[in-house]
Parts: structure tokens; C-alpha cells; sequence
């Protein structure tokens, strides 16, 4: 086995920090009770691109995303040391309203989990608790507007008031998608959105994933690396808690610049 | 939970000619081992033994109240005349008293047991929840005979001092709380049934909310929920489950009697005011089937209890129904 070798920065870093960063990570720590999962972690999260993490499980990928928008608070004993900046804006200062920070940093889950209520309603709930619309004509143009942009909308269309458990497993997620949407979040988390989908369903949301870009800044935990080569701009891997290597995407997947990082994409572990 | 015993994949020849005989070992136990086919026996015959009580309940029941049904029949339901002397019955105070106890009790509790769930789910950290759920199921297991006592002594004078003089300066206009105060009848028969029946709402609600999955919390925190709004999320989640824990509730404050029978004042009664004595049907069975002499008067309190079995057993199935249909339903799906 390779050891990345300590306080060294991860290679291809400057590479990233061109564009001007929605997000930038400095020396984050994390902690589950007395586990360390997450080592020394900086990085830069650029306007408008898709960055992939990838990594072995447990890796710590999926708890560094959600150190993103501070949903790891909700689990008792954990703890974070270090800064998570939000357009220079430290998220993990004290007294910061962490619920305007999850409305700014949106995040779509691993598994779809539509609230058991009609699919109009779904997409509304976060327009309603954060009362972000003044009437109803203007609740319903930002429902199919998210709807449209999370592209469901064809299908759901005639059946808004339906509930959202019956759909099928890829349109429950791209309806959840479509909910995160509606809130217009800067920046949005996916924690292996299409893991659960069969092939076709994966597709659709990877296209779907492409698109939010232009609008967006997406942070996606994956998998699957063809997945992370087909859709994002940077990569990132992640090793034992450490970030090993960050670069552009083409390069991390022909001419990455660590061997453990190689060894890793090619199959050789993990 | 109930697996039903592996079969094992023998070849049927090596069974012989014996196995497609009818073989009552194997009939009873498909592995033909004979220790365990007596022991399936017994645990058969036990599950049946519960059964068979419960039938042979209704049917005595049913046998023992003829005189009463025969005499009175749909009548005894809507009269409110309940005379020994002249033998003539009617349940409708009784029905009163027990519905609108039990109705008090559970605007009382619900709110209340509601609160204590949410707080040991989604706030109290572990260290706190734990004893705090302990207590609360401790409140279950106090006999009801001695909530009676307290009842009597503790929280009637309590009431009639500082609780039903204040409710009748400010609400005295509704009927509800007009009359005489004397800290027995409705009211405190209301106030005791809260009570008892809190620990087991909590509990079957506190139930019912950890079934609710993680991810629903998640989804709405993500969205820029707070914990209120988070909390509404759960809640309707576990809706039909609350439902059922709030049914189960009822089913227990209908059915209650020691505790009930010692504050309620048991006089056969029919009054707006929650400050006069009332009556309920458990409390008028425990009270008078060691006086009822008369045929027709036995008969009309087995009648009586015929009546409060059925209601609650219907309440209690409703009940069991609803919470199964969520925990079993999102426990289910949280796992796959």
C-alpha cells in the first residue's frame, strides 16, 4: 500500500483555483466521537463546473460533502475543525444561521426520499417554510420551473397532485432533485444520486447533472468512476480520510500525478 | 416473525414408501423429530387456550344478558333511566360518563404525550431520553388503585381549591363549567384518565417516530428546514401511526375503572357541567354486581360489560392496525 505522503498538498491543486471559488475548504478536521475521519482537507470548489469525489468506501467523501452544508450537525458527537468558506463566508462560524446556509447549499441524497405528500407539494415545501414566493401563481410558476429544470416535468405534469411515492425510483429522485432545485441553491451536493438507479434512470440524471451547470455548482459523490469522468470538470479522490489528488478531470483519468491515485482509477484497489 | 420451519430438501427416496404415508410426527413437525413435535403441540395448544377464553368471554356474555337485550332491547342503549327497584334499565348516562371522560382525557393527553415524544426523539440527547422513558413507562405500571387514592386526596382538593373556582370566574358562561365545585365528577375523573393514559400514547408514538427514516429529516433540514418544520415533517410521516397510539389511548381511558370509579362520584347522571359527578360503565359494573340481586339487573350489567368489550375491542384492533401500518412500513423500507 501507498501512503500519501503527510502535509504535502495535493497535486494539480493550483490548477483548480483559477476560477474564482464558490467554495474553499482550509485544514478541515473532522471527527465522529474520537475517529478522525476527515485529515488536513483544503480545497477549492470553482463557480458553475461539477466536481466529482471519488474514492474507496469509507473514505470519507460522503462525510466531507456534508460538511458542506453542516449536515453532519444532526449526529450527536461530531465535531469539525477548520474552515468551509461559502463566497468567503465562513460557514462553521459561531452564531451563523445554519438553516440559511442549507438553503443556499442544496443537497440531494443517496437514496430519493420524497416526503409522503402529493408531488406539487414536494417541490412547494421548501418555497413555502422559507416563504420565498408571494402568491400562488408565482408558487406554481417556480414548482414547474424546478420540475422543468430537473427535467420531470413531461411526465409529471398532468398528475401534480398525485403522490410522489408513486413514481418510479428514478423519478422519485429527480423529483427530489427538482425540490432542491425549486429553492434555487447556489451550490448544489449530490451524494451518489443515480447509485440506486438502473441505467437508463442513471443516464437521465448524469444529461440532467450536465445541464445544472450552466446555473449551478455541483459537488457529486460517486462511485462510479466512469460516471465521475462523464459528467464533472475537477475530480477529486479521496484516500483514508486524506485528499490525495485533486485535477481536472481528463487528466486525473489518463495522466493523474500520484501513483496512488492511478492505482485506484485503474482498478488495481478499492 | 414467524418462520415457518425450514424443510429440508431430502430426496424422496430416501424416504421410502414410509414418507408418502401419512405420518402424524412429521404432519406436525416436518423435521419428524418427535421432542419437537410434542413441543410445537404445546405451543399450539397455549395459543389456542388465549382464543378460546376470549370466545368463551362473548359467548357468556352474550348468554348471560339475554334477559336484558330480550326486555329492553335497542332501548337500553338510548334510556337514561337506571332504576333497581322498578327493573327498569337504560345505559345512556353511563355511555355519557364514559365517553366524555375518555374524550377530556385524551384532549388533555394527547397534546400532552405528543410533546413528551417529540422531545425524546428529535431533541433530548441520549443521556436525557433514556431515564426520561424510563419514568414515563414507570407511570404505566403504578396500579390503578392507587392513582385512585391520589385522585381523592390529592388532586380533588387540588382542583376544587385552584383549578375549577378559576375555570368558572373566566368560562363560567359555558355550561361546561357551571354548577357546584366539590372537586368529584367529570372533571377530575378526566384529569385521572390523562394521566394514565399518557405513558402509553408516548410511548407508541415515541415508537412511531423513530420509524420514521432518517432520510425524511434530512431531506426537510436540507431544504432549510428548522426543527419545528423538521418536526412537522416527521409528524405527518407517522400520522396513521399517531392515530393508532391516540385510539390506543382511548381504549384504555374507556375501559378504566378503579381509579375512575374513586373520583367520578357515580351518580347516574346526565349534565353539561364537567363539575358534576357522573358515571361511568366500568364503574357502575365494579360498583353494583355484588347488589344486583334481581335477574334483569345482572342481566343488565353483564350487558353493560358486553357492550364496553366490544367497543374497546374494536378500538383496540383499529388501533393496532394503524401502528402496524407505518412501523412495519417504514421500518421495512428503511432497511432494503
Amino acid at each position: 500500500m501507498i501512503e500519501p505522503r503527510a502535509g504535502e498538498q495535493p497535486a494539480g491543486q493550483a490548477r483548480t483555483t483559477t476560477a474564482q471559488a464558490k467554495v474553499s475548504v482550509r485544514d478541515l478536521n473532522f471527527f465522529y466521537g474520537a475517529t478522525q475521519a476527515l485529515f488536513n482537507i483544503s480545497l477549492q470548489i470553482a463557480e458553475r463546473r461539477v466536481m466529482a469525489f471519488i474514492g474507496p468506501s469509507g473514505c470519507g467523501k460522503s462525510t466531507f460533502l456534508r460538511t458542506l452544508n453542516r449536515m453532519n450537525d444532526t449526529i450527536p458527537g461530531t465535531r469539525a475543525t477548520g474552515e468551509v468558506l461559502l463566497d468567503g463566508e465562513d460557514t462553521y462560524a459561531p452564531g451563523l444561521n445554519v438553516v440559511n446556509l442549507r438553503r443556499r447549499v442544496g443537497m440531494v441524497f443517496q437514496k430519493s426520499n420524497p416526503f409522503p405528500k402529493s408531488i406539487f407539494d414536494n417541490v412547494a415545501y421548501g418555497l413555502r417554510i422559507n416563504r420565498l414566493t408571494t402568491n400562488k401563481t408565482e408558487l406554481q410558476d417556480r414548482v414547474q420551473q424546478a420540475l422543468e429544470d430537473a427535467a420531470i416535468w413531461p411526465e409529471v405534469k398532468d398528475r401534480l397532485k398525485t403522490s410522489a411515492l408513486g413514481l418510479s425510483g428514478g423519478q422519485q429522485q429527480r423529483l427530489c432533485i427538482a425540490r432542491a432545485l425549486a429553492v434555487r441553491p447556489e451550490v448544489l451536493l449530490m451524494d451518489e444520486p443515480a447509485s440506486a438507479l438502473d441505467p437508463i434512470a442513471t443516464q437521465k440524471i448524469e444529461e440532467l447533472i450536465v445541464e445544472l451547470k450552466r446555473q449551478y455548482t455541483i459537488v457529486i459523490v460517486t462511485h462510479n468512476m466512469q460516471q465521475a469522468a462523464r459528467v464533472s470538470d475537477v475530480t477529486a479522490f479521496f484516500w483514508l480520510g486524506k485528499l490525495v489528488e485533486v485535477n481536472a478531470t481528463e487528466k486525473m483519468f489518463t495522466n493523474p500525478n500520484e501513483k496512488l491515485t492511478e492505482d485506484y482509477i485503474t482498478g488495481r484497489f478499492g | 416473525m414467524n418462520n415457518p420451519p425450514p424443510t429440508l430438501p431430502t430426496p424422496a427416496a430416501a424416504y421410502g414408501a414410509q414418507a408418502r404415508a401419512w405420518n402424524w410426527r412429521r404432519a406436525l413437525s416436518p423435521t419428524g423429530n418427535t421432542g419437537d413435535a410434542v413441543f410445537r403441540a404445546v405451543l399450539f395448544g397455549c395459543a389456542l387456550v388465549v382464543l378460546l377464553l376470549v370466545g368463551a368471554m362473548i359467548a357468556a356474555m352474550a348468554a348471560n344478558s339475554r334477559l336484558s337485550l330480550r326486555e329492553f332491547g335497542f332501548g337500553f342503549l338510548t334510556s337514561s333511566e337506571w332504576n333497581p327497584v322498578t327493573g327498569r334499565f337504560g345505559a345512556l348516562p353511563f355511555i355519557y360518563g364514559t365517553v366524555v371522560s375518555s374524550l377530556l382525557a385524551l384532549l388533555i393527553s394527547v397534546p400532552l404525550s405528543l410533546g413528551v415524544a417529540v422531545f425524546l426523539v428529535e431533541q433530548a440527547p441520549r443521556r436525557l431520553s433514556r431515564p426520561i422513558t424510563f419514568l414515563v413507562e414507570l407511570l404505566a405500571a403504578i396500579p390503578s388503585v392507587v392513582y385512585g387514592l391520589w385522585g381523592i386526596f390529592v388532586l380533588a382538593p387540588l382542583l376544587r381549591q385552584y383549578v375549577e373556582p378559576p375555570l368558572q370566574k373566566w368560562f363560567g358562561w359555558m355550561p361546561f363549567f357551571q354548577g357546584p365545585i366539590t372537586g368529584i365528577g367529570l372533571f377530575t375523573g378526566g384529569i385521572i384518565l390523562a394521566i394514565m393514559i399518557t405513558p402509553i400514547i408516548s410511548a407508541v408514538v415515541r415508537d412511531v417516530l423513530a420509524a420514521v427514516p432518517v432520510t425524511q429529516r434530512e431531506a426537510a433540514l436540507a431544504l432549510g428546514a428548522t426543527r419545528w418544520e423538521t418536526t412537522r415533517v416527521v409528524l405527518a410521516n407517522g400520522g396513521p401511526g399517531i392515530a393508532g397510539a391516540i385510539i390506543l389511548g382511548l381504549g384504555r381511558a374507556i375501559g378504566e375503572t378503579m381509579a375512575v370509579t374513586m373520583v367520578i362520584g357515580n351518580r347516574a347522571q346526565i349534565s353539561a357541567s364537567l363539575f358534576e359527578p357522573s358515571y361511568t360503565i366500568a364503574s357502575v359494573i365494579a360498583n353494583e354486581f355484588t347488589e344486583a340481586t334481581e335477574a334483569i339487573y345482572l342481566s343488565a350489567l353483564v350487558e353493560l360489560g358486553l357492550i364496553l368489550f366490544l367497543v374497546t375491542f374494536i378500538i383496540n384492533a383499529a388501533a393496532r392496525l394503524l401502528v402496524w401500518s407505518v412501523t412495519r412500513a417504514t421500518s421495512g423500507t428503511a432497511r432494503a
